[in-house]
């Protein structure tokens, strides 16, 4: 006897029983718009916490400023201080000295912020936190106070020592108590004048907070601040700064979020197909829902709600997913995402109900759009028609026309030439969608126009796969469509990162001509070489030739990030063999500005051109330089000038610097000059020392550990494309067993059936092949030249890897004729008598 | 030239269902055949069998001293493809090639050239009244003219027996008439046997006798 579950029917099971009855896809379905939804969730979660902790941190550093006063990196004249001080609309300044501290044997550096305890008091009362009540402390020049996190990182308490470098030397300071209520990030605090004195910046001081006085008209105090101030320096909102660190991540994250949506759009796909499948199983069944008062708008409704309960499952499980990420990266990684834009921040994690929300719903609309064309053609059906057998072909027949093709792909064409939106490539990303999606709509005009020129093969197999494929090119799109899809995204993507790797192999050759190479610290800015120390550098037994670097950091535009300057030697009859230019080289005239040599970056962020003077701070001073040549930096995105070292010094009166390049006499062995470095120069135990050869493996490795998710995400891509193949070709299959039992009356054996699909299988794999090439070339062109540039202002050359582009078309090939073989394996066992036969 | 002798077959399963029992039939040469029998009684069945599309429990069915239940599934599918044409209900026309490509679909499965497998279709069609519409795909003909094209396909490579499964079921009186005439004018003017299962009286009155198959087996009328 049936149960009572047997007897009864729920709206509900009208659509959950088919969704049953095929788990293996369903459950992939749902699992690739969870990956989509997860990993754009936890982008999200990660990058909210980051900033919010970073906000707090902002804040706290703040306290109840209205402006603050940036500068160069390197810091500026105090003398500002009392001047600012003095004037009519401001009540307090807090002058603060910031530093990077390089602790000895630590890769990241301490931020240390020197303060004037009694100012800091009233303007950043939650940065002195419980350091008030031990403010003779705060005073000593050799006493710092940590804050809890910073204490936890280092594993020091009350009492402990701590060593900074200062140069190549090391100093001794002695933590004088914990900042509670100082915030969550590591940081630590000591007087400003012991802190000028210890880091051998006497005079000099990186920021002044300003509280102006109450009533005052904060826009015209800024004005008037600013007119004070030498070039170099900016008075802004504490919030720029916020948005200076924001826009610092913000390209890794956007590219990590459309990585997400690229998930989502293949999970998308994913339901199509599988929904295509579902349909054409179940064409009758709908029909007949028609017949008994179901109306069109009724049918779609359904059929879209089951695209949506997929994408409502696969957008649970990745919400969930994704939290776990989250947690997971947090934990192992702080909240940098690996970018090294947060460091040293490691929040707690909250779920926001609006991302949560928002997610949610990506993942459903997009599931439901994957569900739209199948949901209007079954609409649409005419229920007679579909009651009677012989009409599920009717499914693939009506997809798409030609004309919203050409106008997707030309629209996309268009949206390759407007910059960033906000310093994302928006238009870059929207051009490869539109060029995607529109080729897709173009592939049955393509696949008639290909098929069509294709002679006829001899055996009645091949001949009739290929009558098929030109009589119903709106069945084989929807296979084309699967092989496009995900070949195209891996050609674009393993086009990109081989002409990265390429590029930025070669570029390194470049920047890495000498035999040794010394950093005083690969972090922070405390450490230093001395005129003294480069000096017994250079006359170290073995090194024929030594130059050195300095680094420093210039603020040239509110809102951005600072700008870097190398100052160096350079060699002026040919600077284009030492610098990876992308230009000619300019000799500006006599009389004209000094060179200097600006990244891309600098064109694209600051207008920068061959040949045109422009203005750089340097020591609080205008300086103008004639742009001399345009250089690629791999390494910094938000801008590098290079200038000559002798000038920066003389402009500066910086003797000191950061990196030696060590060119040595022939015979001499880089592991004995650096056991002579180490020796014979004062501190030299800290200093940083690396062959080329093994800066450049660890450069690369980097490199490939970097790009190493979009390797997984390419083979992700072409497992989605086989496995929506084997949908669309599984639909088409079922579709057409009425053709084929057919076939076995009048005489084709089960093999030439099944060598008729696997040649059809074969014919829209080349085609879907050939076509993901030419549109992965496209997509890989877009995202060199533009979302590339645009995200990070670096270019590079094209260097298709065709030989492994080649082998995985053929392994494709080979893997995708199979899928459509064993997809077909339902026609070859099929019941010859049954699928002849009327249904009624 | 088809002998069926004591033909039976039962199917299997939960509940064991015999639909053929003892069956009989000699079919000569150009004679034309009507199988009637009530729903599920097994007229399918019985073409089935004749077809090598099913293998029956006892019995043998020999077409030209050939005994079909000793052949395997390729043997089958080669004796179907030179020596039976079929004509279906549902037509069964493949929507993707023009009439002529469909009518020569048994002549490029028997490997002749395309010269003149493109001539013979042409003929054929002709002779079914569709000439000059070689070119012209599925979609453009009406029900009627579907089935004349099903009986093109069915006969165009001269086989020896025709398996006609109610073929005028989905047309309407007036084309089902024109259908049958046809057909039995082409089996005729070819000298092929064929066997039409049908509920119709009106067709089963086009064959030259009628058969009723009924649980004991086939049943002569007159």
């Amino acid at each position: 006897m049936p149960g009572p579950a047997a007897l009864t029917l729920s709206p509900a099971a009208l659509f959950l029983a088919p969704l049953a009855q095929h788990k293996g896809r369903l459950a992939v379905s749902v699992l690739a718009i969870a990956l989509g939804v997860a990993l754009g969730y936890a982008v999200q979660l990660i990058n909210a916490v980051a900033l919010n902790e970073f906000s707090q941190a902002v804040r706290s550093l703040a306290g109840e400023a209205d402006l603050e006063i940036r500068g160069p990196r390197s810091g500026f004249d105090e003398m500002l201080y009392p001047r600012i001080a003095s004037l009519a609309q401001v009540a307090l300044a807090s002058p603060m000295l910031e530093v990077d501290a390089k602790l000895p044997g630590r890769q990241e550096p301490l931020h240390l912020l020197g303060v004037d305890a009694f100012r800091a008091a009233q303007v950043q009362p939650g940065l002195i936190g419980n350091a008030r009540a031990d403010m003779l402390d705060l005073l000593r020049p050799d006493a710092l106070f940590l804050s809890p996190a910073a204490a936890d990182w280092l594993g020091l308490k009350a009492g402990d020592r701590l060593a900074v470098q200062v140069g190549l030397s090391e100093v001794s300071l002695r933590v004088a108590g914990l900042l509670h209520g100082s915030g969550r990030g590591r940081l630590a605090v000591m007087d400003i004048a012991a802190a000028q004195l210890v880091f051998g910046r006497r005079g000099s001081i990186s920021r002044l907070d300003i509280r102006a006085r109450p009533g005052a008209d904060a826009d015209a105090l800024q004005a008037r601040v600013q007119a004070e101030l030498p070039p170099g320096l900016i008075v802004e909102r504490p919030q720029s700064d916020l948005q200076r660190n924001a826009s610092l991540s913000r390209a890794y994250r956007v590219n990590l979020n459309v990585l997400a949506l690229v998930a989502l759009f293949t999970g998308g796909f994913l339901v199509f197909s599988a929904q295509a499948l579902s349909v054409v199983r179940r064409r009758s069944q709908l029909a007949l829902l028609r017949v008994l008062g179901v109306t069109r708008g009724g049918l779609a409704r359904m059929l879209l709600a089951e695209g949506a309960l997929i994408g409502a499952a696969g957008a649970a499980i990745g919400l969930a997913v994704g939290y776990i990420m989250a947690a997971a990266v947090l934990y192992r990684f702080g909240a940098d995402l690996g970018a090294g834009q947060f460091r040293g921040l490691h929040p707690d994690l909250h779920a926001e109900p609006w991302a949560s929300a928002l997610f949610f719903a990506l993942g459903v609309l997009v599931a439901a759009a994957g569900s739209l064309a199948v949901a209007l053609e079954a609409a649409r059906a005419a229920p007679a028609q579909a009651l009677k057998a012989g009409d599920e072909q009717q499914v693939f027949a009506r997809l798409q026309p030609a004309w919203p093709g050409v106008a997707l792909i030309a629209l996309g064409v268009m949206c390759t030439a407007p910059g960033p939106v906000g310093g994302v490539p928006l238009f870059g990303y929207a051009a490869i969608g539109l060029m995607l999606v529109g080729t897709l709509a173009l592939m049955p005009r393509l696949a008639t126009a290909v098929f069509g020129l294709l002679p006829h093969p001899s055996g009645a197999g091949a001949r009739l796969a290929l009558a098929q494929l030109q009589g119903a090119p709106g069945q084989a799109a929807v296979s084309l469509a699967a092989i496009v899809a995900s070949f195209s995204l891996m050609v674009a993507m393993a086009i990109m990162v081989a002409s990265f790797r390429v590029s930025f192999d070669a570029w390194l050759d470049q920047v890495l001509p000498a035999d040794l190479y010394l950093r005083a610290g690969i972090s922070g800015d405390s450490a230093y070489l001395a005129p003294q120390d480069e000096a017994r550098i250079a006359a170290l037994p073995g090194v024929r030739r030594a130059e050195f670097l300095r680094i420093q950091q210039l603020l040239l535009e509110p809102g951005r990030p600072r700008v870097t300057l190398f100052a160096r030697s350079l060699e002026r009859d040919d600077p284009g063999r030492r610098l990876p230019l992308v230009s000619d080289v300019l000799t500006p005239r006599a009389g004209a500005p000094p060179p200097l040599y600006a990244s891309e970056a600098m064109v694209d962020l600051y207008g920068y051109a061959l040949g045109k003077v422009v203005e750089v701070p340097i020591a609080g001073k205008l300086q103008r330089f004639t742009v001399a040549g345009i250089w690629r930096d791999y390494v910094r995105q938000h801008g590098t000038v290079i200038i000559e070292r002798e000038l920066y010094a003389s402009l500066s009166g910086d003797r000191n610097s950061n990196d030696a390049a060590l060119y040595l006499a022939p015979g001499a062995s880089p592991k004995a000059v650096e056991q002579a470095v180490r020796a014979s120069v004062p501190g030299g135990a800290n200093l940083e020392v690396g062959e080329p050869g093994m800066i450049r493996a660890r450069s690369l490795n980097i490199f490939d550990r970097t790009f190493a998710v979009t390797y997984a995400l390419e083979a992700v891509a072409v497992l989605i494309g086989l496995f929506g193949l084997s949908s669309s070709f599984g639909a088409l299959v079922l579709a057409r067993s009425r053709e084929f039992g057919m076939l076995r009356h009048v005489g084709m054996t089960r093999g030439q059936i099944g060598a008729m699909l696997a040649a059809e299988g074969a014919l829209v794999s080349a085609l879907g092949l050939a076509l993901g090439l030419a549109l992965g070339w496209v997509i890989s062109l877009v995202l060199i030249h533009v979302v590339n540039r645009q995200s990070f202002h670096w270019s590079m050359e094209l260097h298709p890897p065709w030989a492994l582009l080649a082998l995985l078309a053929a392994a494709l090939l080979l893997l995708a004729t199979l899928t459509a073989l064993a997809s077909g394996r339902r026609a070859l066992g099929v019941d010859v008598v049954r699928a002849v036969r009327e249904d009624w | 030239m088809l002998v069926l002798e004591k033909l039976s077959k039962t199917y299997e399963g939960a509940r064991s269902r015999s639909v053929l029992r003892g069956v009989d039939l000699v079919l000569a040469s150009g004679e034309y055949i009507a199988v009637m029998g009530e729903s599920g009684i097994g007229k399918s069945t019985l073409l089935n069998l004749i077809a090598g599309l099913d293998q029956p429990d006892a019995g043998s069915i020999r077409l030209d001293g050939v005994d079909l239940t000793g052949l395997d599934d390729d043997a089958l599918t080669i004796l179907r493809r030179e020596s039976m044409g079929f004509v279906f209900q549902a037509f069964h026309i493949l929507p993707y090639l023009s009439l002529a490509q469909n009518v020569a679909l048994p002549l490029i499965l028997n490997r002749v050239a395309d010269n003149e497998a493109a001539a013979r279709a042409g003929a054929m069609l002709a002779a079914v009244g569709l000439h000059g519409r070689e070119a012209s795909m599925p979609r453009e003909l009406s029900g009627g003219e579907l089935e004349r094209v099903a009986i093109a396909r069915a006969l165009v490579h001269q086989p020896k027996l025709l398996l006609a499964d109610e073929p005028t079921g989905n047309l309407d009186p007036d084309s089902a008439a024109q259908v049958l005439a046809l057909l039995r004018e082409q089996v005729k003017t070819r000298q092929a046997a064929c066997i039409l299962v049908t509920h119709s009286q009106a067709a089963a009155a086009t064959a030259d006798r009628i058969v009723i198959l009924t649980a004991q087996g086939l049943r002569e009328t007159g």
